[in-house]
Parts: structure tokens; sequence; C-alpha cells
């Protein structure tokens, strides 16, 4: 049998913090063809009353990818990652990510269901600064393909 | 700047088409750090009974909110952005072709106002997302703060 039920309530206390740079931002927005200028352009993100360059509003899953990583990594988990697929993605956040934020997720699982020979296991990555400032909360449900 | 009190359930805000190649997905593989080969193999896409290379779900979740994002002019402006993966977008790789100008795939976007919160001022904008002919993403919603 594939994933484990008894992960449900488990949580992945945050492990090593995410720098967030003004390049990776600028990388990330031209990857998914973004064109806002708060994006790339300092002072575009300064007159939007921000620090410095703004995230596109999907960039936390880069942080909660890694999170998510934990979890398929350990061995007691019983997903086979070359199954997954990806079946909902939602971001609420508490306030945007700019450049210079230094960001820590604590994983939290939420659900296993059985889908039919597969199962369906939903994440929840609590996104803070590393003073404890809530930014963003992920939560991600990933199809495990059942094995032929 | 957006003004709330012109906004109607229904209306408009634009619409805006995505070109996606195989360059494009090694690109976002890069970016973000998902390198599951699904997403630039085409052998092992094929293996795992996927119809060849598919986009990263989140590369076309993220292409499709910067319409919302230019619309209202501050991209932290996406409170809450949530979607449904309901079929993979195939990007092909046509014979003959620079894998880095081929025209690739085209995702359709249409942004629509959802619903509206006048008490937090907030506006849902809905995202129909259309590739290949077929719907992509299901309940695609971004709320804005206005």
């Amino acid at each position: 049998m594939g994933i484990n039920p008894e992960l449900v309530g488990r949580v992945f206390p945050a492990n090593q913090s995410y720098q967030v740079g003004r390049e990776k931002i600028r990388e990330f927005a031209q990857a998914i063809k973004a064109t806002s200028p708060a994006h790339f352009d300092v002072q575009a993100a300064k007159e939007l009353g921000y620090s410095d360059v703004v995230a596109p509003p999907t960039f936390a899953i880069i942080v909660a990818q890694r999170a998510d990583a934990q979890l398929i990594a350990d061995p007691a988990s019983g997903i086979d990652f070359s199954r997954v697929v990806h079946a909902d993605q939602r971001f609420t956040h508490h306030r945007p990510i700019v450049a210079g934020d230094e960001l820590v997720a604590e994983l939290h699982v939420d659900q296993v269901r059985e889908m039919g020979a597969g199962a369906m296991i939903t994440t929840r990555a609590e996104i803070a600064t590393v003073d404890g400032e809530k930014v963003a909360t992920a939560i991600s449900s990933l199809l495990v393909r059942a094995e032929d | 700047m957006i003004d709330f009190e012109t906004l109607e359930k229904g209306t408009v805000i634009g619409s805006h088409t995505v070109q996606v190649n195989r360059a494009d997905l090694v690109r976002y593989a890069g970016a973000s750090g998902d390198f599951n080969p699904i997403h630039w193999n085409e052998r092992f896409a094929k293996e795992v009974e996927l119809p060849s290379v598919i986009a990263h779900g989140m590369f076309t979740m993220g292409s499709v909110i910067d319409l919302v994002s230019t619309w209202v002019g501050n991209p932290g402006a996406v409170i809450d952005y949530q979607t449904r993966f309901t079929k993979p977008v195939v990007v092909e790789d046509p014979e003959g072709s620079n894998p880095s100008e081929a025209e690739g795939t085209s995702i359709f976007v249409e942004g629509k106002v959802g619903a509206l919160d006048s008490e937090k001022r907030t506006a849902r904008i809905d995202l129909a997302v259309t590739a290949n002919d077929s719907k992509v993403l299901l309940k695609c919603q971004a709320v804005v703060q206005l």
C-alpha cells in the first residue's frame, strides 16, 4: 500500500530559512512571464509602499515545496515523488513577500484521503519570517497515483 | 487605480494569451526549483503515461495571475489565490523547430469580477483558463484588496 494514513496531524517544524533575493524574484517573475514593474524595479515597488521588489503571488510555492520535500523524503510517508500530481493549490497572503525577507515554513499534514487505488494528501505550509511575523499560508493537495 | 465603487459582478477585467514552449518550462524549472522530469523529458513523461511533456501546474497558475496584478496595478494586492488543476497543459516539440523560439502552446485567460465585499473592499476575480481547447484550471480565483 502507498501513503501512510497516520501522517494526518503531523507537523514538520521549520528548518533552514529561505532568504528572498531580489534577483530570485526577478528570475521567478520572468519565468512566469509576469510584467508588473513592481517585480523588477525597486523604484516602482517603493512607489507602491514596499521596501524592495515584490514577489509574484505564487512565489511562496518555492518555500512551500521545500517544506513538502521534507515530508516526501520521510520514508514513513510512503510517497513516491514520481507518481505525484499537483491537484489543488491555494495561497493566502497576510502580506506580500518582498526581497530581503528571511522566511521559514512549518508544514502541517491536514488530510489524507484514499482515492481509488491512490491517495490525496493535503499539506499546509505556514510561512513566517524568522522573527515570527506571519507572511503566507500555502495549501497544497497532491494526488499520489497508484502503481500499476 | 481601480475604483471599487465602479465594479460590478460579471465585469470582465481583461484577457490575455500566454505562450509556453519547452524552453519556458526549463526556465520555470530552474526559477522554481521544481525539476520533475515530466516537465522537460518527453521519454520520461510518456513512460509515466502522460501524452508528452506537460507544463508545471504552477507555471500555468503563476502566468495567468499577471492579468490581475497588472489590472489592479499592484501584485501585492492579491491577498488570496487558489486553483484546481484539472487537465495537464501539453507542450509539444514540433519537428524542425528551435525549442527556444517555437510558438508552443497557447494558454488563454479571461478574468471576471466574481464577487465583491464592500465591507472589506475586496473583489474576487474568477479566471477562466483554457489551453489545447480544454479548461486547464478550475475554480481559479484571486481575491484582491482594493
